[in-house]
């Protein structure tokens, strides 16, 4: 069963890509589908048999990968109940998302490769999670990256997603540098990579000091932030964010399972797996906390000025990964894997329901030019309203009633609160805590809003999309356009204002027509006059429906259903040491005498982001946009992500191709060319010229230096024979 | 052991090749043999591989010392000696291994002087296969000088329009360093009565001579490598050289230096080899980063790649000088894994090349719309140069990077910061070549891998995910010999 779930998804992988020629689409897609749904199937029994039945955690080993000295990796199926955990998710998502690609992707004439990447990343996911060693663990973290590289760049016509798709690989690389330095510490620390022997012997490592560079540092702090250093690529965090919301230019599902629900949080999952040398690393875990509340906060200004509907949802990715981290940072990796667990069923959802919309609106990802969509989509806009509601936390504290986030995201805030009290002993810590309680705070009141604003200006108020979904008569169509003209032309972010970064919303909007063939012929008959088909072509397939509705489900019941097992009174048991806590952790507990009004506060900073929102969008509808056209710096500091793509292209990218051309033009060929080889040959063409022609070649010049070099090394023999001997 | 000497037929078998392709020539007269020439060449190198195998068949890796052995009194001191360990069996089952490939890949695009481009091929097997059978410094010398004669002139006389600066320029340099090492050779065999590498390995030189005999190998070797400073040969040879050559170059030329450090460099003067470390890991260093910056900015494409094998001997030098287990083996493996990657690598661009005759990377656009099979090939080897895990490039880049932790934690950062670097011009140059639209109409109609070349690419594929997901396979090898190795340097 085991072996199933890690592998019938490669076997898929591996025969729907090779074997698309022979067995077309339709079984390319069936047969990845099924494989994941049924391992899906084996993960939820294996979590109710190590989570809820308690049965021991237990591995099992496949075969040798590396076995050099005190390097040894045994590929392994580690099962314990935090790797069952992120199997049920990575498989129950994987799984939702390949069927609601049958919908999406249904006119898309590349499917049978799109499934079988789909399945390979489930593969590489599923290998991260299991890891038994930090060895597997970097191999699946890497092949993860390789599969959101290559579905990123899936619709390679178009420059901007090859060039997203560089950009998420190369930022992750420079996690993974981190990463890989940290594995390395691991070795020479520990003298192994695997994890149980790591975990049992930090302890007695504690005082333990080593080089690095050209400084002294606590060995397991070193660890704890070289390691996290990888999770901060791959996750998305503040400094090394900016893939994210590029990685968008794939197609949308991949949005969904990779850069919302799984592969974004397996640096959650790796600190949450490093639990045993984070907890005895007070400064890597306070470092850990504070660039999670930073990527908290930063992330949810930047999603309060998007226009691009995925990318406000990857903004929002990006924030709420950041509340796993400072959960994490601060002992709750309970609270971190819940919020994780949560997060991937609403976001997900969320994910999902924007790519119903898009692809109803024939890739229109622009919210400006959405509106009123709720009468087209209703079922859309209800599962969005839901995915809303659970993002944002609704919930009535002391009660059962609540969305999953409400359960996760608040008890985090609580945590952090409690934070203060349970580092007392540690001022900075303490005080990184405090912090990452206000941040918590804030960004929760930054994403009802922008979170609603995303509701507010997709679903409701006037329809400017009425131009999308054909309007019934003609002169309505023309009205639309002309409406849409007149609001909009101030508020254009045309590519020119956004500049280096190329993704102006008009080049960005109508991206996937490029890489949709058949796209063209559907806008044709749909911008035009045509009246809609009715029931004929259902914007939204039941295949795309049904994942919406089971998310949905999750993202209302999952918080309240499990809250108990993973922070409540039952999550000792539930864990079962599998997140290796020190004895003296009682964060979880202290989380619980918050007073009332910390308790409060999530709820109301949510309501308040939401008045604003409606105020802005609903009841002024427009006034948003005003303040987009005034062009305010603070509105374009937003809208352009605190000018971080600016600023990495000034420095890394040109100062990369300065230094490139300075190394090789200088480097290579006017110092080493010009005073090596060169020179030389322009000293023995002149020598030649005085002597004779050898026009037929070198071999002869060869021969006679060979000759002139063994008279001089004879003649050095004697010499060093004779020194040697007196 | 069988009594049959596998290791002498080895060296023998391409001369016999070369022999009859010059011979059928003869009497066929000119321009009538070179079909013949094509297959004797391919039919001789699959021979050559069956007894590689043989011999790997016939080796007990458990055993450090060398196996498969003959020796024969030659002239003074020197021996006709050979035999292979496990350092120098998974490099000479490489040579074997790449040689029908190159055959392959000259099939068509050979189209002047046929028969002697394939003898000369023959002959450039022999030098290398006893490069890395030889056990007696003299007779290596040989070999390692011998090859460079067939190498200048495939370069020379196949080569591009710049053939005769690059094959000087490569023939300057590598001469150089030999010339110090044929000193240092000479001194060594006076010095201790023999030139047997056995007998050299247990000699204790004194540490002042050995810094100066140490320097004048690392002048040949390093060249070889090539190493930062000494490297600018490399990009013009392979710019120039036929896809053939460049595939013996970057497979197996390159990897003689690695295999000289491992043979002379750690054995015989461990003393030295501590001392010049720093020097070691600063120039490897350097050839990482720089390599790689300089990598990203080349508009042609088997520059860049040669560039980026510049970068990929720097994890070599780093892996073999931090002198432990981990380094040794990294070294190896990554030698062996680079030897497959970037010959396939070349053979990539040589598959584009004779279809549209140009190397300059804009000229080229959108391929994977109508070469899907060779894109996928393509973009295979370019994630394996990556070091993406899955391809034996990940094991080579980091146990050799783990062996350098534990010594130089510096020399790591480096060397870890090389592998953000390799991403950068590897997927830049893929995304130019093979993604996006095609909009170059002489492109319109360019044919996808056929037949041959499939035959070509098929075993490198396997090797690469083989070696990659079980590496088992190669460490497994080498491990007795290098462990040895690490011994003799723990013992000084």
């Amino acid at each position: 069963m085991e072996l199933f779930i890690l592998f019938g998804p490669l076997l898929a992988a591996a025969i729907a890509g090779l074997g698309q020629r022979f067995i077309g689409d339709r079984v390319a897609q069936s047969l990845t589908t099924g494989a994941v749904m049924l391992a899906a199937g084996f993960s939820a029994v294996i979590l109710a048999r190590v989570g809820f039945r308690h049965e021991p955690a237990y591995t099992i080993e496949l075969f040798r990968f590396l076995d050099i000295g005190p390097l040894q990796s045994i590929w392994s199926i580690r099962i314990d109940t935090l790797s069952a955990v992120m199997l049920v998710v990575v498989n129950v998502v994987s799984a939702l998302v390949h069927l609601y690609s049958w919908g999406y992707m249904a006119s898309d004439p590349h499917r049978a490769r799109f499934f079988s990447y789909l399945s390979l990343f489930t593969f590489s996911m599923l290998s991260l999670v299991t890891a038994d060693d930090f060895i597997q663990l970097f191999f699946g973290w890497e092949a993860v990256g390789l599969a959101s590289y290559l579905l990123i760049g899936f619709w390679y016509k178009k420059r901007s997603a090859n060039d997203a798709a560089i950009k998420a690989f190369v930022t992750n690389r420079v996690g993974d540098f981190g990463f890989a330095l940290g594995i390395m510490a691991v070795l020479f620390v520990f003298g192994t990579v695997e994890f149980d022997a790591v975990f049992a012997a930090a302890p007695s490592m504690v005082g333990k000091v080593v080089e690095f560079g050209p400084i002294s540092v606590p060995a397991l702090e070193l660890i704890g932030f070289l390691l996290f250093i990888g999770a901060m690529g791959k996750s998305a965090q503040f400094f090394l964010h900016v893939w994210l919301p590029d990685a968008m230019e794939g197609p949308t599902p991949v949005s969904a399972l990779i850069h919302a629900a799984t592969m974004v949080t397996a640096g959650v999952f790796l600190v949450c797996r490093c639990a045993g040398i984070y907890e005895l690393a007070p400064g890597a875990a306070t470092f850990v906390t504070a660039i999670g509340a930073v990527t908290a906060l930063f992330a949810a200004t930047v999603g309060l000025a998007q226009n691009d509907i995925k990318r406000v949802v990857a903004y929002s990715t990006c924030s709420q990964l950041g509340y796993m981290f400072f959960a994490a940072g601060l002992g709750a990796y309970q609270a971190a894997m819940f919020h994780l667990f949560t997060h991937a069923f609403f976001k997900a959802l969320l994910f999902l329901g924007a790519g119903a919309v898009i692809h109803a609106s024939h890739h229109e990802q622009d919210m400006r030019r959405m509106g009123g969509l709720w009468k087209r989509l209703p079922f859309t806009w209800s599962m969005m309203v839901i995915g809303t509601l659970a993002l944002t936390g609704l919930g009535i504290a002391g009660t059962l009633f609540g969305f999953a986030g409400f359960f996760s995201k608040d008890a985090i805030i609580e945590i952090a609160y409690a934070g203060q009290a349970a580092f007392a002993g540690d001022p900075a810590r303490a005080e990184v805590a405090a912090f990452a309680f206000w941040a918590g705070i804030g960004a929760a009141l930054l994403t009802a809003f922008y979170s609603w604003r995303l509701i507010f200006m997709t679903f409701h108020g006037e329809g400017v999309t009425r131009h999308i979904f054909a309007a019934t008569a003609e002169g309505k169509a023309a009205e639309a356009a002309a409406h849409h003209h007149d609001e909009h032309a101030p508020d254009q972010h045309g590519p020119d204002q956004h500049g280096p970064d190329q993704h102006g919303p008009d080049q960005h909007g109508h991206g996937d027509h490029a890489a949709d063939e058949h796209g063209h012929a559907h806008a044709v008959t749909d911008h035009g006059t045509a009246a809609p088909q009715g029931k004929a072509a259902p914007l939204v397939p039941w295949t795309m429906r049904l994942p919406l509705f089971l998310l949905a489900c999750g993202a209302v019941f999952a918080g309240v259903l499990f809250e108990p097992f993973f922070i409540g009174h039952d999550q000792a048991k539930f864990w079962a040491g599998a997140i290796a806590t020190l004895a003296d952790n009682d964060i979880l507990h202290l989380r619980h005498e918050a007073p009332p009004w910390v308790l409060l506060a999530p709820g109301i900073v949510m309501a308040v982001g939401l008045l604003f929102a409606a105020l802005f969008y609903i009841f002024f509808e427009g006034s948003g946009a005003k303040i987009a056209a005034n062009r305010g710096p603070l509105h374009a500091f937003l809208s352009r992500k605190w000018y971080f793509d600016e600023l990495y292209d000034l420095v890394f990218v040109k100062g990369a191709r300065a230094l490139g051309d300075l190394f090789w033009k200088t480097g290579d060929k006017r110092i080493i060319d010009g005073l090596g080889p060169d020179g030389v040959t322009a000293l023995a063409r002149a020598g030649s010229r005085i002597t004779a022609r050898l026009q037929t070649g070198y071999v002869y010049h060869y021969a006679f230096i060979m000759l002139v070099a063994f008279i001089a090394f004879g003649a050095f023999m004697l010499f060093g024979r004779a020194g040697g001997g007196s | 052991m069988s009594a049959f000497p596998i290791l002498t037929g080895l060296v023998i078998a391409p001369v016999v090749g070369s022999a009859l392709i010059l011979g059928v020539q003869r009497l066929s007269g000119p321009g009538k043999a070179d079909g013949a020439a094509r297959w004797i060449a391919l039919v001789t190198t699959l021979v050559t591989l069956g007894m590689g195998i043989q011999a790997l068949i016939g080796f007990d890796p458990s055993v450090a010392g060398y196996q498969w052995v003959e020796n024969y009194a030659w002239f003074g001191t020197a021996r006709y000696k050979l035999g292979v360990d496990g350092v120098s069996l998974p490099l000479l089952l490489l040579t074997l291994g790449l040689m029908p490939f190159c055959i392959l890949a000259s099939w068509k695009s050979i189209e002047r002087r046929v028969p002697e481009y394939f003898a000369l091929f023959l002959l450039l097997e022999t030098m290398m296969i006893g490069v890395f059978c030889a056990l007696d410094l003299i007779l290596f010398y040989v070999f390692f000088e011998g090859g460079l004669i067939p190498m200048f002139l495939i370069i020379g006389v196949w080569g591009g329009k710049n053939r005769v600066y690059a094959a000087f320029k490569f023939f300057l340099y590598t001469l150089l360093g030999s010339i110090l090492m044929l000193g240092a050779i000479i001194y060594m065999a006076l010095a201790a009565g023999s030139s047997d590498f056995e007998v050299l390995a247990k000699q204790d030189f004194a540490p002042d001579i050995q810094t100066w005999l140490w320097l004048a190998f690392f002048a040949s070797f390093a060249v070889k490598m090539p190493m930062f400073p000494v490297h600018t040969w490399l990009p013009d040879a392979h710019v120039e050289a036929p896809t053939a050559g460049s595939v013996i170059l970057a497979g197996v030329l390159l990897k003689m230096g690695g295999y000289g450090f491992i043979r002379f460099s750690l054995p015989m003067f461990p003393d030295a080899s501590l001392l010049f470390q720093p020097l070691v890991f600063v120039l490897s260093g350097i050839a990482i980063i720089y390599a790689s910056l300089v990598a990203f900015r080349q508009t042609d494409i088997k520059k860049l790649i040669a560039y980026s094998s510049v970068a990929h001997m720097g994890f070599v030098t780093m892996g073999i000088f931090a002198g432990n287990e981990l380094g040794l083996q990294g070294a190896t493996f990554q030698m062996l894994s680079h030897g497959v990657i970037s010959s396939a690598l070349f053979l990539c661009v040589g598959v584009v090349y004779d279809r549209a005759h140009t190397r300059e990377i804009a000229f080229y656009g959108g391929l994977v719309h109508r070469m899907p099979v060779y894109a996928a090939i393509f973009l295979l080897f370019t994630l394996a140069n990556v070091g993406l895990p899955g391809t034996s490039g990940f094991v080579g880049e980091i146990v050799s990077m783990m062996g350098a932790f534990e010594v130089s934690t510096g020399m790591a950062i480096a060397a870890a910061s090389g592998v953000i670097l390799s991403a950068v011009y590897a997927l830049t140059l893929y995304r130019k070549v093979a993604f996006g639209e095609l909009v170059n109409p002489a492109l319109a109609d360019i044919r996808d891998l056929d037949a041959r070349e499939w035959l070509i690419f098929v075993p490198l594929v396997a090797a690469t995910l083989i070696l990659g997901f079980y590496p088992a396979l190669a460490t497994d090898l080498g491990e007795a010999s290098l462990r040895a190795i690490v011994a003799s340097l723990a013992g000084t």
